[in-house]
C-alpha cells in the first residue's frame, strides 16, 4: 500500500464524484446494518410476543444503572464525533484530533463498562444458570432465551463499536498524515456516519432489553 | 475443427458507432488488452480491473457450478431404481443438501452479477471501473473463502438438512455439520453486499456524461435492482444464520420448539431473505435476455419503460411474498391469503417483460445464433416455470402440491431453464467481447439445442410426479413413479452433455478461434464500442452518449414498413 492514498482514484473524474460516492456506499451500507439488526431484533420481539410474562421479568433483572450511564457516554461519545467531523471539514487538524480521542475514550469507557456488566450478569446468576432470578411462576427456560437474545444483541452492537473504534483510530492516522481537509473530511465523514449509527442502534437497544420490564430501585448498584 | 469456425454472416449493419469511440488512427498507440497487460499471476491475484475480478469469479462459479452438478448427477441416477440405486439414505439426504447450497448460494446468486455484471456493467455505462475496485477484489476472496469453508462442511462433514436449514433438522440432529456450513455461508454473504453496494453505487454516481437513467441499458436496471435486493436481504440470512449457529452452540431453544422456540419463525426469517433470494437469481437472466433479444431481432426494445419498472417492481413485490412459502406450515389464514394475493401480484411485471420481449422480436429480422437460441428457450422455460408458480400460489393447489415433485419442478423451470439459459446466453454473447474471439457457430448451437431438449426431458416428468404425490427430498419411491424417474434421469444425462460441451469448443476459441473484432454481433450497446478484449480503463475516451441503448432501427428501413 502506496505510504498515501492517491487524492483523486483513476475510476472517477471529479473530486466531487469520488466523495459522494463514499458517502452514498456509507448510507447504502447502513441500510443493510438495520436489516441485520432489524432481523434479530423482530425475532427478539416476536418471542416477547410468546412469552411476555418472563420477558418482562427476565429484563427487569438486567442492569440497568450501567446500561444508563452507557447511554449517556455512548450520546456524549456522539458529539465528540459530531464535533469532529466539524473541525474536519473546516480543516482544523488538532481540533480534530482532540475530538476523536474523545470520542474512542468514550468509545472504550463504554465497552469496558459493558465488559464489568458481563461480569456483573455472572456474578449475579443471571447467566449461565437461573438461579439469581426469583423463583416463582416463571420458566427457567425462557429467561434463558431472553438472556440469549440480550448477548446476541449488546454483542453484536460490542463488535460494531469495536470496529469504530479501529476506524476512529484510522481516520486519525490519516488526520496526523495531514490528508484534512480534502480526502480526510470525506473519511471523517463516512466515519462519522458509521459510529452515529452504532449510537442510534444502542438506542434502540436500552428500551427493548433494559426498560421493557420492572426495575426496583434497590436494583440499582454495580 | 477449424472449418467449424465461421464468420457470422453479416447482420443487417448497425447504425454509424458513437463518433467519440471512433477506432483510433492508424499509427496511433492502442492501449493494451486487460488480459495480456500486466502479466504474471501476482497481476491477477492482485488485480483491481473489474474485468479480470469477472474472469476470477467465472474460474470459481464454473468449479462450484460442475460440483453442484456432480450431485445432482448422483441423485439423479439414485433415483433410477425405486429402492434407490446407487447411495444410501443418509448420504442422499447429504447429497440433495449439498446440491441446493452449492448451486444456490455458490453458483445461482453471483453468477451472473460477479461474471457478466462485473464485466460489462461498468463499460455499458461508460465508466472505467466500478466505484469502489479494492471492495470488488475483497469481494471474490470473501466469496472463495465462504464458499471452501461451507464446502468442506459439507463435503466432508454432511449436512442432511436441505438447503433451506429448517429446524428442527438443523438444530438437533448432532452428527452434521451444521454450524460451519452456516459461518461459510454467512461470510459468502459478505461478498454479496459487498457486490450489491458496489452496483449501486457505480451506477449513481459513475455514469458517462449523457447516460442519463432512461439510457441505460435493461441489464443494467436489472442489475441494479438485483443489487438493491442483495443489501436488503443478505444481512437477514446472516441474522437467522447466526441465530442457528448460537441455538446449536448455546444449546437454548430459539427456534427449537422442544427447547421452547418456534421453528416458524425461523420459517419467516428464513423466507424473507431467501424469497428475495429468489430474484436476486432470476432478475440478472431477464437483464441478460433483454440484451440479447433486442440484438438478434435488430429492433428497438418494445417498452423500455416498462421494462426498466418491471425489474424495480419484481425487487419491490419480492420482499412481501415470502409468506407463500408456508401456506402449511401452520401460518394463519388471513396471512396466507395476504401473501397468496400479493403473490398473484409478482406476475405483473413478470409478465410484462415476457409480452415485450414477444413483441421485440415480433417482425424483427431474428438471427438465431447460439445467445438467440438461449434466450428464446429462456422465454419458453420462464413462462413454464412462471406459470406453475401461480398454480402453488393458490392456497388450494398449495395444499396438494406443496413439498412434491411439482415444485422442484417449477422452480428448475425458473433456475435451471431461466438463469442457467441466460447465463450460457449472455456468455455466448460477450465472450467475443472478454476474449477477443470466436467460437464454433455449430457447436454452440448444438450445444444449445441439447440443453433445451434434455431440460424438457429432465423436469416436465417432474411436474406429473409431482402432481401424483411424489414427495421431494426422499431417498426412494413406490415403483409406479419409475417410468417417470427414468425418464427424468435420461433427460439429465443429456442436459450434463449440453453443459460439458461449451467447456470444450469456448476453450477451443482460446487459441483457434478468429479474432472477434470490436462488435461482431453488430450491437449498439457501449460495451460494444471499444476493443475486444477491452483495454485495461476500457475506453481511449470517455465516450459522451447522446441516444438509447437499443436504437437498432435507427437509419434502417424498419420505419418504411
Amino acid at each position: 500500500m502506496p505510504a498515501e492514498p492517491p487524492v483523486l482514484e483513476p475510476q472517477f473524474a471529479t473530486a466531487e464524484q469520488q466523495r459522494s460516492a463514499s458517502v452514498l456506499g456509507m448510507w447504502v451500507f447502513l441500510a443493510t446494518e438495520v436489516l441485520l439488526f432489524g432481523g434479530i431484533i423482530t425475532a427478539f420481539l416476536a418471542t416477547r410476543v410468546f412469552y411476555p410474562h418472563e420477558f418482562e421479568r427476565a429484563a427487569g433483572r438486567l442492569n440497568v444503572l450501567i446500561g444508563g450511564i452507557n447511554t449517556v457516554v455512548l450520546l456524549a461519545s456522539g458529539l465528540g464525533m459530531a464535533l469532529a467531523v466539524h473541525a474536519a471539514q473546516k480543516g482544523q487538524r488538532w481540533a480534530t484530533l482532540t475530538w476523536l480521542g474523545l470520542t474512542a475514550l468514550l468509545g472504550l469507557g463504554f465497552l469496558g463498562l459493558k465488559g464489568y456488566e458481563y461480569f456483573a450478569d455472572w456474578r449475579d446468576g443471571l447467566v449461565p444458570r437461573t438461579d439469581g432470578f426469583d423463583p416463582g411462576d416463571v420458566t427457567p427456560g425462557r429467561l434463558t432465551l431472553f438472556m440469549l437474545f440480550y448477548f446476541v444483541l449488546t454483542g453484536l452492537h460490542a463488535v460494531h463499536l469495536s470496529v469504530g473504534l479501529g476506524l476512529v483510530s484510522w481516520l486519525a492516522v490519516r488526520v496526523m498524515r495531514g490528508e484534512l481537509p480534502r480526502a480526510g473530511a470525506t473519511v471523517a465523514e463516512v466515519v462519522g456516519l458509521y459510529w452515529h449509527f452504532v449510537d442510534v442502534v444502542w438506542i434502540i437497544l436500552l428500551p427493548v432489553l433494559y426498560l421493557s420490564g420492572h426495575h426496583e430501585a434497590a436494583d440499582l448498584h454495580f | 475443427m477449424s472449418t467449424d469456425l465461421e464468420v457470422f454472416p453479416p447482420l443487417r449493419p448497425a447504425p454509424p458507432s458513437e463518433p467519440q469511440a471512433a477506432p483510433p488512427l492508424p499509427g496511433a498507440a492502442v492501449a493494451p488488452s486487460y488480459l495480456t497487460e500486466p502479466h504474471g499471476w501476482a497481476s491477477w491475484l492482485f488485480t483491481t480491473d473489474h474485468k479480470r475480478i469477472a474472469i476470477l469469479y467465472m474460474v470459481t462459479v464454473t468449479l462450484f457450478f460442475f460440483v453442484g452438478g456432480a450431485a445432482a448427477t448422483v441423485i439423479r441416477l439414485n433415483l433410477i431404481a425405486p429402492q434407490g440405486s446407487l447411495v444410501s439414505a443418509e448420504l442422499y439426504n447429504k447429497l440433495f443438501t449439498a446440491h441446493g447450497i452449492v448451486m444456490v448460494w455458490f453458483f445461482l446468486i453471483p453468477v451472473i452479477p460477479t461474471v457478466l455484471g462485473n464485466f460489462v456493467l461498468p463499460m455499458m455505462i461508460g465508466a472505467k471501473d466500478l466505484a469502489f475496485p479494492r471492495l470488488n477484489l475483497l469481494s471474490w476472496y470473501v466469496f472463495t473463502a465462504g464458499a471452501v469453508i461451507t464446502l468442506t462442511a459439507v463435503l466432508f462433514g454432511g449436512v442432511d438438512s436441505g438447503w433451506t436449514f429448517y429446524p428442527p433438522f438443523s438444530t438437533r440432529s448432532s452428527y452434521t455439520y451444521v454450524v460451519p456450513a452456516a459461518v461459510g455461508i454467512i461470510v459468502t454473504g459478505f461478498s454479496t453486499i459487498m457486490t450489491g453496494l458496489n452496483f449501486v453505487i457505480t451506477v449513481h454516481t459513475l455514469r458517462a456524461p449523457g447516460m442519463t437513467w432512461g439510457r441505460l441499458p435493461i441489464f443494467v436496471w436489472s442489475n441494479y435492482a438485483t443489487s438493491l435486493i442483495m443489501l436488503l436481504a443478505t444481512p437477514v440470512l446472516a441474522a437467522v444464520l447466526a441465530l442457528i449457529a448460537v441455538e446449536r452452540l448455546a444449546g437454548i431453544g430459539i427456534f427449537d420448539p422442544s427447547l421452547g422456540g418456534d421453528p416458524i419463525l425461523f420459517q419467516h426469517l428464513f423466507w424473507f431473505y431467501s424469497h428475495p433470494a429468489v430474484y436476486i437469481m432470476i432478475l440478472p437472466g431477464m437483464g441478460v435476455v433483454t440484451e440479447l433479444v433486442t440484438c438478434f431481432s435488430r429492433k428497438t426494445l418494445f417498452g423500455y419503460k416498462f421494462v426498466a419498472a418491471a425489474s424495480i417492481c419484481i425487487a419491490g413485490f419480492g420482499f412481501l411474498v415470502w409468506g407463500h412459502h408456508m401456506f402449511v406450515a401452520g401460518q394463519s389464514l388471513l396471512a396466507s391469503i395476504a401473501f397468496s394475493a400479493l403473490s398473484y401480484l409478482v406476475a405483473i411485471p413478470s409478465a410484462i417483460k415476457v409480452f415485450n420481449w414477444t413483441a421485440t422480436m415480433f417482425r424483427g429480422s431474428i438471427a438465431f445464433e447460439a445467445p438467440m437460441l438461449y434466450a428464446v428457450g429462456f422465454i419458453l422455460l420462464f413462462t413454464i416455470g412462471g406459470m406453475s408458480g401461480l398454480f402453488l400460489a393458490a392456497l388450494a393447489v398449495d395444499q396438494h402440491v406443496h413439498d412434491t415433485y411439482f415444485i422442484i419442478a417449477h422452480f428448475h423451470f425458473i433456475m435451471v431453464g431461466g438463469m442457467v439459459s441466460a447465463y450460457f446466453g449472455g456468455l455466448h454473447y460477450w465472450w467475443p467481447k472478454m476474449t477477443g474471439r470466436l467460437y464454433s457457430r455449430p457447436w454452440s448451437r448444438l450445444a444449445a439445442l441439447l440443453i433445451f431438449a434434455g431440460f424438457f426431458l429432465t423436469f416436465l416428468p417432474q411436474f406429473v410426479l409431482g402432481y401424483l404425490g411424489m414427495p421431494r427430498r426422499y431417498h426412494h419411491y413406490p415403483p409406479e413413479f419409475q417410468v417417470l424417474n427414468v425418464l427424468s434421469s435420461a433427460g439429465a444425462s443429456i442436459l450434463a452433455v449440453g453443459y460439458v460441451l461449451p467447456f470444450f469448443y469456448l476453450f477451443h476459441s482460446l487459441r483457434w478461434g478468429k479474432p472477434a473484432g470490436p462488435n461482431p454481433w453488430q450491437a449498439t450497446g457501449l460495451e460494444w464500442q471499444t476493443a475486444s478484449p477491452p483495454p485495461k480503463h476500457n475506453f481511449e475516451q470517455t465516450p459522451v452518449i447522446t441516444r438509447g441503448p437499443y436504437e437498432y432501427a435507427t437509419g434502417g428501413t424498419d420505419h418504411a414498413r
